[in-house]
Order: C-alpha cells, then structure tokens, then sequence
C-alpha cells in the first residue's frame, strides 16, 4: 500500500473500521514511512484529546423533568379532548351499556362465571368418563337396579328414568364429582353416542329452562328442575340431545310453586 | 357513571405504561440526545428545544420500536429534528457547500501538529470542531463522543458506510488544520 492508500484509509485504521486485509498492509506500511506513520501519531493525538477534553455536554437535569411533563400533558391532551369536548358522552356511553347489559342478561348472554366453570367441569367429567374406561360404577338399564345403587353413596336420590322405549336405554351409573361435591352421573346411549346426565340438588329452588351450548365439538344441556340441577353432555347432535332432555323433562316434576 | 370511570381508568393504566416505555427507552439516552443537538444547534437552549420536541416525537412514535438500538433509534429522532430545526432557522449552515471527496493527501503537511494536540486545550477544540461544517460535525460526535461504530452512524445521519468513512477522514483533517492555525494564533 502507497502512501496516499493509506493516508486515505488512516481515520478508518484508526476506528478498526477497515477490513482484514487492509489493515495489516497499512500496518505493514506504516512501519517503514515515517510521514504516514506521523499522520497516524496525529490522529490518534487528535482522537484522544477530543475524547479526553470534556466536551461531552450532558443534559441540565432539569430537562428531564421537563419532558416528563410535556410527554403527560401532550398524552392526555392527545386522547382527552374528544371526550372532555363531549360530557354527555359518557353518560349516554353508561346508559348504552347499562341498557346492553339489561338486555343481555333477559336474553341470558351474560350467563354468570359459576355455569361456564361448572359446564367446563361436566364436560371433563363425560371425557374422563369415556377415556378411563370407567364409564359406569353399576352396569343396568333397569332404574330399579341403578337408583338404589346411588343410596348411602350420595345424600340424594337421583331420578333416575328409563328411555329405552324413546331409543335412549339407560346403560348404568356412576358416582362423580363436580362443584365441589359428589354428584350423579347416569349414563345412557343412543345408537352409539353415550349421554352422562349428571345431577345433584340445586342451590337456588327455582326452575330454568334448558340452555344449549357447544364446546369442544360436545353439546351440553344444563337446566333446573325439581329442586334438582341438571347437565347432559354428548357428542350427539344437538337436535337429538335436545329431545332426549325434552323427554327427560316430562318425566321430572316441577318445583313445586311456594 | 361506572362506565365512564372504567374507562379513564383504563386510559389512565394505557397511558402509565406507555409513558414507563417511555422511561425505559427514551430517558436512558437524554444525555447523548442533548449532546448530538447541542453540537448540531450550538445553542444550549435551542438543543433543550429540539431535544423536548424530538422526545415528544419518539413517544408518539414509540409504538413503531420494536425493540434493538434504543439510543441510535432516538438519535436519529433526534438528528431529523434537528435538521428541521437548521433549515428553519439556520438555512444557510445547510446550503454551505462541503467537499465530500478526499484530495490534497500529502503525507507531510501535519507535522508537527501531534505535539501540539497534545496541549490543545478544550477551548481550542471546542472552538474547532464548532466551526466545522455541520455534515462533518455530526460523524465526529458520533464517533468521538458517542463512540458509535460506522454502521450506527450510517443509520442515524442516514448514509453509506462509505460515505462515514470519508466524511469523517476528511473531518479529521480539517480539524488538525484547523487546530494547528488557532494554535499559531492564525485565527
């Protein structure tokens, strides 16, 4: 490398900023020119005190503070004023969802927390009921059988009714637990879809009507009747899982009106 | 009322944590943003100016930083702001013609200026790199001040890796010529 290459690339010498090769020709340069070698001293003398002279200006601490604040009051004027320009507003906004919720809660959108939990629950039951092996306790389509099998193992009888005649034999029973509780789970099938009816005594008297749901690709049924809470879940279409709880229904007596 | 207090509430939550991005990302580089625009303005008031304005513009532009180089993302916020700054108040620093290319490369010519950086005191350099073009001034605080490698500057003043490379070699030059006439009371 001649002088005016490597004077040309001194100052990215000096910064490790040229490649391999060239910086071991200007090394090798440099060793035998004295003037290159010069220029070299002297940028590197330059580059130290430019560095070493202070003239590094860091910023007067009060303006952080003062970003700070311009920062919080240009965010809030930049969302506020669209709002605060229209009082009525957030009243009407409150009334819209008051109104929503009203609604929703007539139409039974806003089911509570308590029935997703208890629904995510069930349908474990009836996937852990087939996937275990352990789908009945007491293996009968006779009700006589089955219904005293629950007695002294739950502090409730559970109706226990026989649809073999509607195409929904029952096939045995088994105790489970759900909510917290021992609840009974009454198996039954059609063609080869198995239903588990769980039940137990219902916290509040009051009867509700059947509400349907999918989830996972399973549909589950859950009412009150009787004083008695009700969830069948199955993989069978909803149509046909909806008439077996229609002829379930029947069978049950209402709770009695106060 | 719920509704509308939840949702200031809301707004309240969206604009805390944004505002602690803010703190985590931006603050940490006050000093080098001050430094970069007290350099480029030459005013300590215009460069608490520019710099509030070019943090109000990396806050708004915060939700675009996906994370990596905080310091050479607000620094170019910061170099954009200023140049905005220049042409609006300073047009004629900008117009000013500076040779990008390199000639007049004689080997001979510094001597003995090594000796004499060695007593250059801060005034001097001050002074020296204050009259330097601004194109040329920028690479050298960059590179000196903010010890940044060529590829970060090449990001923030928005050129070739090249283009660094020569525009600070030639930076230097002018500086040790510029340094030595001040110290032989030319200037």
């Amino acid at each position: 490398m001649n002088c005016h290459e490597t004077q040309r690339w001194l100052s990215g010498y000096l910064d490790g900023e040229v490649d391999l090769v060239s910086a071991v020709a200007i090394e090798e340069h440099l060793k035998t020119c004295a003037r290159c070698a010069q220029a070299y001293a002297n940028q590197q003398a330059l580059q130290a005190a430019i560095r070493g002279s202070g003239l590094y200006v860091p910023a007067p601490v009060a303006l952080q503070k003062r970003i700070q604040t311009s920062v919080r009051q240009a965010d809030s004027s930049a969302r506020a004023p669209w709002v605060v320009r229209r009082p009525w507003f957030g009243v009407a906004a409150a009334l819209a969802c008051v109104a929503i919720l009203v609604w929703g809660l007539g139409r039974g959108w806003l089911a509570p927390a308590a029935d997703d939990r208890l629904a995510a629950e069930v349908l474990a039951g009836h996937v852990r009921s087939l996937m275990t092996d352990h789908l009945t306790d007491v293996v009968s389509s006779d009700r006589h059988t089955v219904k005293p099998w629950f007695a002294g193992k739950l502090d409730f009888s559970p109706t226990v009714e026989d649809l073999a005649s509607q195409g929904f034999p029952l096939s045995g029973g088994r105790l489970d637990y759900v909510d917290g509780r021992p609840v009974a789970a009454l198996v039954y099938q059609h063609q080869r879809h198995i239903i588990n009816l769980f039940s137990w005594p219902a916290p509040q008297a009051t009867d509700t009507t059947a509400a349907a749901e999918e989830r996972q690709g399973y549909h589950v049924i859950h009412w009150t009747k009787g004083g008695m809470t009700y969830w069948a879940v199955s993989d069978l279409n909803i149509d046909e899982l909806q008439a077996f709880v229609q002829l379930l229904q029947q069978q049950i007596a209402p709770t009695p009106a106060p | 009322m719920r509704g509308t207090h939840d949702a200031q509430e809301g707004r309240r939550v969206q604009d805390k944590t944004q505002q602690m991005r803010f703190e985590q990302i931006v603050l940490p580089h006050l000093d080098a943003a001050y430094n970069l625009a007290h350099w480029l303005t030459r005013n300590d008031q215009d460069a608490e100016d520019v710099v509030q304005e070019a943090c109000l513009r990396a806050f708004k532009f915060l939700g675009g930083f996906y994370g990596g180089d905080s310091r050479a993302w607000l620094l170019t916020i910061v170099r954009n702001t200023c140049y905005t700054w220049l042409r609006h108040n300073r047009a004629h620093e900008l117009t000013t013609p500076f040779d990008e290319t390199i000639h007049d490369v004689e080997c001979d010519a510094l001597n003995p200026e090594a000796q004499l950086l060695h007593h250059a005191d801060q005034q001097l350099l001050r002074r020296a790199l204050e009259a330097l073009p601004v194109e040329f001034r920028e690479v050298v605080v960059l590179r000196e001040l903010e010890q940044l490698s060529y590829k970060e500057i090449g990001v923030i003043a928005d050129i070739p890796l090249g283009t660094v490379m020569s525009r600070l070699a030639r930076a230097r030059k002018r500086l040790q010529h510029d340094l030595a006439k001040r110290w032989n009371g030319e200037d």
